[in-house]
């Protein structure tokens, strides 16, 4: 999933200062799953910004929608006309919500986020998300036991470990495994440790961000 | 606002807080009457919304009261509480009213007086603290 994390209340809080009519759209899909952009993050967000503007004396209107997910225009759609009576709507989906909401509503629109989108991780324990994927658009998995060096490890090594892999820990912070130390293990495990004499050359970046935005086009489902 | 009474809900757990709640009746105990009470089978079952709607709809403070840890009729249902009341205080502290006016006791139940104390110390320490700050938001806007 796409992982989200709120941003502090006093950012929330200094974007919406001109506005009188704010639509809270929280999103049903990733980040409600990581408990930071769905229904009852939105009644939290909403019960916070509304004793806020109390204690201020200010009459601020919120109102409350969580749609089926934002990055789909036919659940953005059915909501159009609250979200045209608001002066801005905070969205608090990741930041392909944020984006969407806005094509599709027009550019009049003001829509502003209320989250950090994080990365694409797993939820480890309750409470607890970790990175598992950087969308790089090639995908080495096949390679590396499963264990993926672009997302986990710090220098997205290829053919690492790298002399900062103290322990099975990273250099970086000696709470972050070393992506290869596990890869290897997991490649000792299987008995497939050969894999690794193969020399990965340079990886190329075009299938990611390096190859500016990206579009997946599938002409038998086109209409 | 020398008058002041605290509205404070309380949200106690049907286990522990009820049967203290029982023993302290039936011992004739007197507490403060400042509580609006609600039910749960368990704390764990309260969210930092029912903290926050609490608070926002015109509560001087919450109280919960829930088994003692390790004695959760759920098992962990106290502590999830106790997390939880933790968030919900941050959450009111970023907004200016006092995280302290949430408040998380653990009683067991056959003690009686020590809930009756609770009730007492909780009234006596949100009449310290003043009504929430948004009803005096509310007043001064009155006034004006």
């Amino acid at each position: 999933m796409i992982v989200g994390e709120r941003k502090p209340l006093e950012e929330i809080r200094a974007m919406l200062d001109p506005y009188r009519k704010i639509l809270i759209l929280g999103c049903g899909e990733c980040v409600s799953v990581c408990m930071a952009g769905g229904e009852k993050e939105v009644g939290i967000l909403a019960s916070q910004l509304r004793m806020l503007y109390k204690r201020q004396g200010r009459e601020v209107e919120i109102g409350e929608v969580t749609l089926i997910r934002q990055c789909d225009r036919e659940y953005i759609e059915p909501h159009l006309d609250k979200i045209y009576q608001a002066d801005v709507v905070l969205s608090m989906a990741c930041g392909v919500g944020v984006q969407f909401v806005g094509e599709v509503a027009g550019e009049e629109v003001i829509v502003l986020p209320a989250l950090n989108t994080k990365f694409y991780g797993v939820n480890l324990e309750a409470g607890m998300w970790a990175e598992r994927c950087a969308g790089c658009g090639d995908c080495v998995l096949d390679k590396t036991a499963g264990i993926c060096p672009i997302a986990r490890c710090a220098k997205r090594l290829l053919n690492g470990p790298c002399g900062g892999s103290q322990g099975g820990r990273c250099e970086i912070n000696p709470e972050v495994e070393c992506a290869w130390q596990l890869i290897h293990e997991r490649l000792k495990a299987r008995g497939q440790l050969e894999l690794l004499e193969e020399i990965v050359p340079a990886k190329n970046w075009k299938p990611s961000l390096s190859g500016g935005p990206r579009k997946v086009i599938r002409e038998d489902l086109r209409l | 606002m020398g008058n002041f009474e605290p509205k404070i809900v309380g949200m106690f757990c049907h286990y522990c807080a009820l049967a203290a709640q029982d023993v302290a009746g039936k011992g004739r105990m007197s507490f403060a009457p400042n509580i609006r009470e609600v039910r749960v089978l368990c704390t764990g079952k309260i969210d930092v919304l029912h903290i926050l709607k609490a608070m926002e709809d015109g509560a001087d403070g919450v109280l919960i009261i829930g088994c003692k840890l390790g004695e959760c009729y759920f098992r962990e249902g106290n502590m999830r509480a106790f997390k939880r009341v933790d968030y919900a205080r941050k959450l009111l502290d970023e907004i200016g009213i006092e995280g302290e006016r949430v408040q998380m006791y653990e009683v067991p139940g056959p003690m009686g007086k020590r809930f009756a104390d609770i009730i007492t110390e909780m009234t006596e320490k949100i009449k310290s603290l003043g009504p929430s700050p948004l009803k005096k938001a509310a007043q001064e806007e009155l006034m004006a």
